[in-house]
């Protein structure tokens, strides 16, 4: 199928800023539908609030656009009663691990089969700027004017720590990776988390000098590198990409199945 | 798999939003931006179809069109 017959045209041109990453998000969860040709309806998307979450109203799935944070939470439930259906829930870093953080870390914990998709842009964009859990220290933002003094999380080890049994990192800038790991994410059955470093050219990268879209793909470019390179043993500074967990568990929804069955045998 | 040929690049000028991203990207420097800041292919001779454009649009504006895919359609 065509790029087109997975969108809502009539929603186009999107309300995203001119090179923001999001859409870059887009256009590679497209690529890796595609690729798996799994069919629309066999896939729900659940987003909560952000520039992010407005990615599920551009797709033309099933979709649920819900309450900031809580998208994981209507996805389980969507996923207990329909647990045929392959669930995505793409998440801002706000979205995911601020107000969403409970949401995400016992999700993980449950091994739900379900892909949540973190659009890590560091910031709160659709609010204004803010900063966000994943800004870290040092960096500029509406509510951090002499910069923040907090330190961000790393996403790929709070997931793997939380449980997530699919466990994976690429950038915007990095396509080809990001589609073979959306869809590696897709098929796995537990868990999956995929960091999507995102830039918001907006306010993160007005902000913190980083330039426009292009120069900040290039900074991704330059600061990211494949899990256990050369360079990263060089250059500890540098973040990995790549696929960073891959085991199987029990999944949620089979194993609450499992007791239905014992509790009506009576057994 | 023979090496595609393109048969045009497909420029949606109402949704490109002149980000510039397939143009600093693409490797053949085969787009520019126009006095409208819309992309555009000054040297399409020089496309190699790698479709990378295409795939970092974030305004999905952007459709690498090759030989063979347009028989498809038509076929
Ligand atoms: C319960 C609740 N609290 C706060 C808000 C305001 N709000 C909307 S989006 C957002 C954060 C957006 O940041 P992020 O999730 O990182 O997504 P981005 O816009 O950067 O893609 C906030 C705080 C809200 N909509 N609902
Ligand atoms: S504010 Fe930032 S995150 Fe929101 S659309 Fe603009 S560039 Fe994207
Ligand atoms: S990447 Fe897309 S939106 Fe940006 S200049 Fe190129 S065609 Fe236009
Ligand atoms: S398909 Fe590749 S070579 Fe052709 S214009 Fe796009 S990026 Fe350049």
């Amino acid at each position: 199928m065509a790029v087109k017959d997975y969108i809502r045209e009539r929603f186009f041109p999107h309300i995203w800023c001119p090179g923001c990453g999001h859409g870059i998000v887009l256009n590679g969860l497209i690529r890796a539908v595609e690729k798996l040709g799994v069919q629309k309806n066999e896939i729900v998307m659940v987003s909560g609030i952000g520039c992010s979450a407005r990615i599920a109203g551009y797709l033309d799935f099933h979709t649920m656009h819900t309450l900031h944070g809580r998208a994981l939470g209507f996805a389980t439930g969507i996923k207990l009663s329909r647990p045929e259906l392959k669930v995505i829930v793409p998440m801002g870093d706000g979205d995911a691990l601020a107000i969403g953080g409970n949401h995400f870390i016992h999700a993980a914990r449950r091994n739900i089969d379900m892909t949540a998709i973190v659009m890590n842009n560091r910031i709160y964009g659709m609010t204004g700027g803010q900063y966000s859990p994943l800004s870290g220290y040092g960096i500029l933002a509406s509510t951090a004017p002499y910069t923040s003094v907090d330190q961000s999380f790393d996403i790929v080890q709070l997931a793997a720590a939380a449980g997530a049994t699919f466990v994976a990192r690429t950038t915007a800038y990095h396509i080809q990776q990001m589609i073979e790991l959306l869809q590696e994410a897709i098929l796995h059955k537990g868990f999956s988390v995929v960091e999507v470093m995102s830039q918001c050219p907006t306010y993160f990268g007005r902000r913190n000098r980083e330039g426009d879209a292009v120069a900040m793909l290039k900074h991704m470019q330059k600061i990211t590198t494949p899990i256990g390179s050369k360079a990263k043993a060089e250059h500890p500074e540098l973040i990995e990409r790549g696929v960073f967990v891959r085991k199987e568990l029990p999944e949620y929804c089979e194993a609450y199945d499992t007791i239905i069955r014992r509790a009506k045998e009576g057994k | 798999m023979a090496k595609r040929k393109l048969k045009e690049h497909r420029i949606n000028r109402e949704w490109c939003k002149g980000c510039g991203i397939c143009i600093e990207f693409c490797a053949k420097k085969v787009l520019e931006m126009d006095q409208e800041d819309k992309a555009q292919a000054v040297r399409p001779e020089d496309c190699v179809v790698c479709k990378l454009c295409e795939m970092r649009c974030p305004d999905l504006a952007i459709e690498v069109v090759a030989e063979e895919e347009v028989e498809e359609d038509i076929g």
